[in-house]
């Protein structure tokens, strides 16, 4: 949180429904991936695959603090966003799976899941590819009088590229309204943040070399994630420059958010992870975020196990179909080659139809 | 004929499509508040103010990435490269990002954004500001790519690209924005009156919004600048003035030429290319970047593909030498393409006519 915990966190106003959303969606990211991995291992799934278990908190938390059409734009870890955002299992498991039904018609793959409908924009796996275009997304909403709020989420390693430096400083200089959260696991694949990112442990001036604003929040607890991101979303939707050209001291500008997280699984499905120990990994999965929401809900009694379990079996029962649906979905036909390379075709490629996901929405 | 510089032609088509519609926004570095760094945007501020007339800092990176993000929302940007030299910092969003978006998307998400700015040799700035992109980057599918070299090409084709659902890489050049400040006369070649029979008629300034309210140049329809029967004559951009000049002093030797612009690479219009060779069964193509894997190589290798049997000679390309460009004028000069070395090349070719 930002520096003083209030008395009153945002989250005290979340009802018993609410919480259990959160603790549906994280177990559901969890089983999912769980399944993911075991289609990897079966390959089913190809390329390279990243899985999200351990960081559930920091996407279903900061999504949770959003408005539907408020954009999020990620880096290749992507599974967890999508499904936080609403995508349906189904359409992201077909994605890996290569087949026509993905949500990218088997075109993108695990590392580039989009979703139109939910305002998901990618799914970017150049590190810190998605940073310019993250401030796109916010220059849009000032460029349109909008009151959106941009989400831009990286990994700690995108902290040390070029492209993230000149999105801060452009989101700064326009007083854009976007948040960048570093989803800070500590590792860039194998390469531990203290040896690759200079005043690593003061993240703080990262922020401050751009006058932004700058916040923490524990990212293995979904609660204290979104009492982060409801500040920040709070203050900064409506109060932002609304007219670029606007003096610059007007609008509370974009802030920087450092997500303290960390993935229970390996950088990508290759990984035999020399960097680091098995004791550290097993001593970080003893704060799981799954166990810290389903612990708070029990104590309070706001939550039944019962209850608890049912949602369990729901997200294994949801992934398992996931699963089920990928892996019978007709193949790719070789003529999806040539569609949806212009927009306006010319010569051999051709107008390709939208994903499935999105016929029922979309023109 | 309009006296309309090739500058004032671009700064028409941005500020008629910026009329036409509000989606539309120019960002780049010094196009504001400076009034463009080649004067290209000059006014544009004070008409459309600083909500759609956007000074970046020096970024890049940053800045044409953040138009692929804001076309994706739905906006139309047009985002300047004060010299495509300075694009390659950029190369992961103007290569990854914008040309590729949709086909990774499953066709979610268009990407209509325009990237324009100056392409090849300005006079002596050395080899890092020199960069003729158009062979390196028109490999990439997803991408289309304009070269126009003429006022009127440079407004109609300008204008269809921001109309384009697609990315657009336009590419001009600094050497070409002064000219037609006095018509079609002031052209830096030894052959100052070559131009006049070929560009007169209608084929140097475009029509005003008032002369043509509809007025746009489609993409893939190649201009036959001078029509001949003995050689044809391939050139893209600035070279099709030397291409032009080289035909002039030719027809002096009974060669008469057919000098044919693409305008746009991608798509190409290798169709009237091929119209062409069929009819004069010799080929040389002009090609302002290095021959390695290039535009020229490219076209050569087309025409081989559908005209082999109708070509009475080799092809012959006439590129950058295939050296980084040097700083010394004269050598500068010797390695771009120029009027003699086409002459060269067509003499070359049409030897057994």
């Amino acid at each position: 949180m930002i520096s003083g915990k209030p008395a009153t966190r945002p989250s005290d106003a979340l009802d018993a429904a609410a919480l259990l959303e959160l603790l549906r969606q994280m177990m559901l990211i969890r089983r999912f991936e769980e399944r993911t991995m075991q289609s990897y291992q079966a390959t089913k799934i190809g390329g390279f695959c990243h899985i999200y278990i351990g960081q559930e908190a920091t996407a279903v938390g900061s999504i949770a603090a959003l408005r539907k059409d408020d954009p999020i734009i990620t880096a290749y870890r992507d599974h967890g966003h999508a499904l936080a955002r609403g995508m349906e299992p189904k359409y992201c498991m077909a994605e890996m799976y290569g087949k026509l039904a993905g949500c990218a018609k088997g075109k993108g793959g695990s590392m580039h899941i989009f979703d139109k409908d939910n305002a998901m924009y990618g799914g970017h796996a150049i590190v810190a590819g998605q940073c310019p275009m993250g401030v796109g997304l916010a220059f849009s909403h000032a460029y349109l009088g909008e009151d959106k709020v941009t989400v831009c989420y990286l990994g700690d390693g995108a902290l040390n590229q070029g492209a993230f430096h000149e999105s801060m400083n452009l989101a700064a200089i326009w007083r854009l309204p976007i948040i960048f959260v570093v989803e800070n696991n500590s590792y860039s694949m194998g390469t531990h943040i203290s040896r690759g990112t200079a005043a690593a442990d003061d993240l703080s001036v990262k922020a401050a070399a751009y006058g932004m604003r700058y916040a923490e929040c524990d990212g293995m607890d979904v609660l204290d994630t979104y009492d982060t991101f409801r500040t920040l979303v709070d203050a900064m939707r409506g109060s932002s420059s609304r007219a670029l050209g606007a003096p610059a001291d007007t609008g509370s500008g974009p802030a920087f958010v450092n997500a303290k997280t960390y993935r229970f699984k390996g950088h990508s499905m290759s990984d035999p992870q020399k960097y680091r120990t098995k004791e550290e990994v097993a001593g970080r999965q003893e704060r799981d975020p799954i166990s810290t929401l389903v612990s708070h809900l029990v104590e309070r009694n706001l939550a039944t196990q019962e209850q608890i379990d049912a949602i369990d079996k729901q997200a294994k029962e949801l992934s398992h179909d996931a699963e089920k649906f990928a892996e019978e979905a007709p193949a790719l036909p070789l003529s999806e080659l040539y569609t949806d390379v212009y927009a306006e075709p010319f010569g051999p490629y051709k107008v390709g139809e939208l994903p499935e996901m999105l016929r029922k929405t979309q023109k | 004929m309009r006296n309309i510089q090739l500058r004032d032609a671009l700064r028409e088509a941005m500020t008629e499509e910026m009329e036409r519609d509000p989606r539309v926004f120019l960002m780049g570095e010094e196009v504001a508040e400076y009034n463009g760094a080649y004067k290209v945007s000059e006014g544009m501020l004070a008409k459309f103010g600083p909500r759609r007339i956007i000074d970046t800092p020096i970024s890049e990176t940053g800045f044409a990435g953040l138009g692929v993000g804001a076309a994706m929302y739905g906006l139309r940007p047009i985002i300047e490269f004060m010299s495509w030299s300075f694009c390659l910092v950029a190369a992961d969003q103007i290569l990854n990002n914008a040309p590729k978006m949709l086909y990774m998307s499953g066709g979610q998400f268009k990407v209509p954004i325009v990237f324009r700015g100056n392409n090849g040799a300005g006079g002596q700035l050395g080899s890092t500001h020199s960069w003729c992109v158009e062979s390196m980057f028109s490999c990439v599918p997803g991408l289309k790519m304009a070269i126009p070299s003429t006022p009127r090409d440079a407004k109609g084709l300008l204008k269809t690209s921001i109309r384009s659902d697609d990315p657009v890489f336009f590419l001009e050049s600094e050497r070409m924005l002064g000219w037609g400040a006095r018509g079609d006369r002031d052209f830096e070649t030894p052959y100052p009156d070559t131009f006049t029979p070929y560009l007169s008629g209608g084929k140097w300034a475009p029509p005003t919004i008032e002369e043509d309210a509809d007025f746009t140049i489609p993409f893939g329809v190649a201009d036959i600048k001078k029509a001949g029967t003995d050689c044809t004559i391939v050139a893209l951009g600035r070279p099709v003035h030397f291409a032009l000049a080289a035909a002039h002093e030719l027809s002096k030797e009974g060669i008469d030429c057919e000098v044919i612009d693409p305008r746009t690479v991608r798509p190409l219009d290798i169709e009237t290319i091929v119209r062409s060779v069929k009819k004069t069964n010799y080929l040389v193509i002009v090609d302002q970047s290095w021959p390695f894997a290039s535009i020229a190589s490219e076209i050569a290798m087309q025409v081989y593909e559908r005209a082999m049997d109708h070509l009475d000679n080799k092809i012959i390309r006439v590129c950058n030498d295939d050296v980084p460009a040097p700083y010394a004028r004269n050598l500068e000069l010797e390695m771009l393409p120029h009027p003699r070395k086409i002459i060269e090349a067509v003499r070359a070719v049409t030897y057994n006519a």
